[in-house]
């Protein structure tokens, strides 16, 4: 197989393989935050940002010290500890320095170490066989894509919340649910259009 | 020590009363993914039953020795050491499984059910109590997993565990087996049960 161009990667993360619509991953967040398209803003930024950093760490991770050593087998612990160490690396460092993106972003920070649409990026990435660049464009593609579904679906739940009349039992998450199966059908429309995987 | 009754009343609440698909919305990434096939879905099954069945123990046999700031470290290094057991398991027996399943098994780990279950339950309690609640909610996640697998794949194949079920003629909803077939399944799911039961508080942010 042919390496697959960084670039056709990166918008086959965003449209044809979105990561939340076609694999089911970081469906929890996206539920409970999707309610208010500010608080989806901030969600989605640092999912962009801490996905892409740990995707391509853990392709670094992966390649040079778990392959060389024949540890393979122990990759989700190793994983899950590079995602949390890094996030909170990352947490504590905008508290120190950047005091401002702290109260706008740092707080839906120790939600991403839950989150598996991130460790799902990095799974991905080892089964799919990725390179270094191929694994930071996918990364990135995939949370700008995350992104994409969250900030649509509250934009289209905070009209709702204003104009409809939703019969019993179907508001709050059954509606969610609804809408964002409304989205995906709509994003299928994009698929065989860049084939990967 | 629980005496019997109340060890009944745990199991009875994780697997129906507070139901983590349906009642608390946890855990619905895998749910969703697996449910195509039913082959699939009871092998998921099954993985999460034992990973939630004994971590829930090992959180609760340590909940004396854990220092608090580190706990939620701890909790998930047990479950993943757990999740590995199960991932070498299938690969070595079921290997066609384990291709299709792709990284769901190890996404067992960040199941919020999971760490919901030590973090809210295994804690606080003795090892028993802790075994049956684990047993009770996956129990419970399993049998709504099975429930939506049971609608997608005769729909989408036409076949149930392999078996056609439905007639040679019938059109099949190329719909169901994609994502949002899934998507649409467990909505509708989530406003029957709630237009049935409405008290259920939403707003758990695990992940």
């Amino acid at each position: 197989m042919d390496p697959i161009n960084p670039l056709t990667l990166f918008f086959a993360a965003i449209f044809t393989n979105n990561i939340l619509l076609t694999n089911f991953l970081g469906l929890c967040p996206f539920l409970s935050m999707s309610g208010r398209k500010k608080s989806a803003l901030g969600m989605g930024a640092a999912v962009v940002f801490v996905m892409a950093s740990t995707t391509a760490l853990n392709n670094l991770v992966h390649y040079k010290v778990l392959v060389p050593l024949g540890l393979e087998h122990f990759r989700f612990i190793v994983f899950i500890v590079v995602i949390a160490a890094f996030v909170q690396l990352v947490e504590m460092t905008v508290e120190r320095f950047f005091p401002a993106l702290y109260f706008s972003l740092g707080i839906f920070l120790p939600l991403i170490t839950v989150n598996c649409a991130i460790f799902g990026a990095s799974l991905f990435m080892v089964i799919r066989k990725y390179d270094f660049v191929q694994s930071l464009a996918y990364g990135v593609g995939s949370g700008i894509g995350w992104m994409l579904a969250i900030i649509a679906i509250s934009s289209i739940r905070e009209k709702l919340q204003k104009t409809a009349k939703l019969p019993k039992g179907l508001e709050g998450p059954a509606i969610t649910l609804i809408i964002t199966g409304l989205l995906a059908l709509a994003f299928l429309a994009f698929s065989g259009m860049i084939r990967v995987q | 020590m629980p005496n019997l009754p109340l060890k009944k009343e745990i199991f009875l609440t994780g697997l129906w009363k507070d139901n983590p698909v349906l009642r608390q919305i946890l855990g619905i990434c895998s749910t969703l993914a697996v449910t195509n096939l039913m082959v699939n879905t009871l092998v998921m099954d099954a993985g999460l039953i034992f990973t939630v069945c004994m971590s829930s123990l090992t959180v609760s046999l340590l909940r004396k020795h854990t220092p608090m700031r580190i706990r939620m470290m701890v909790q998930t290094l047990i479950i993943a050491s757990y999740v590995i057991i199960v991932d070498i398991m299938i690969k070595a027996y079921l290997p066609d499984i384990s291709e299709a399943l792709g990284p769901y098994v190890a996404l067992i780990i960040t199941n919020c059910i999971i760490l919901g279950r030590c973090e809210a339950f295994a804690r606080h309690n003795p090892p028993v109590a802790s075994f049956i609640d684990g047993l009770g909610m996956s129990l419970g996640y399993s049998l709504v997993l099975i429930a939506i697998a049971f609608i997608r794949e005769p729909l989408g194949f036409g076949t149930l565990l392999g078996f056609r079920v439905l007639p040679e003629g019938f059109v099949q909803w190329t719909v169901m087996i994609m994502a949002p077939g899934a998507f649409f399944t467990l909505g509708i799911m989530v406003w029957i049960m709630k237009y049935f039961r409405p008290q259920t508080k939403f707003g758990e942010e695990k992940g």
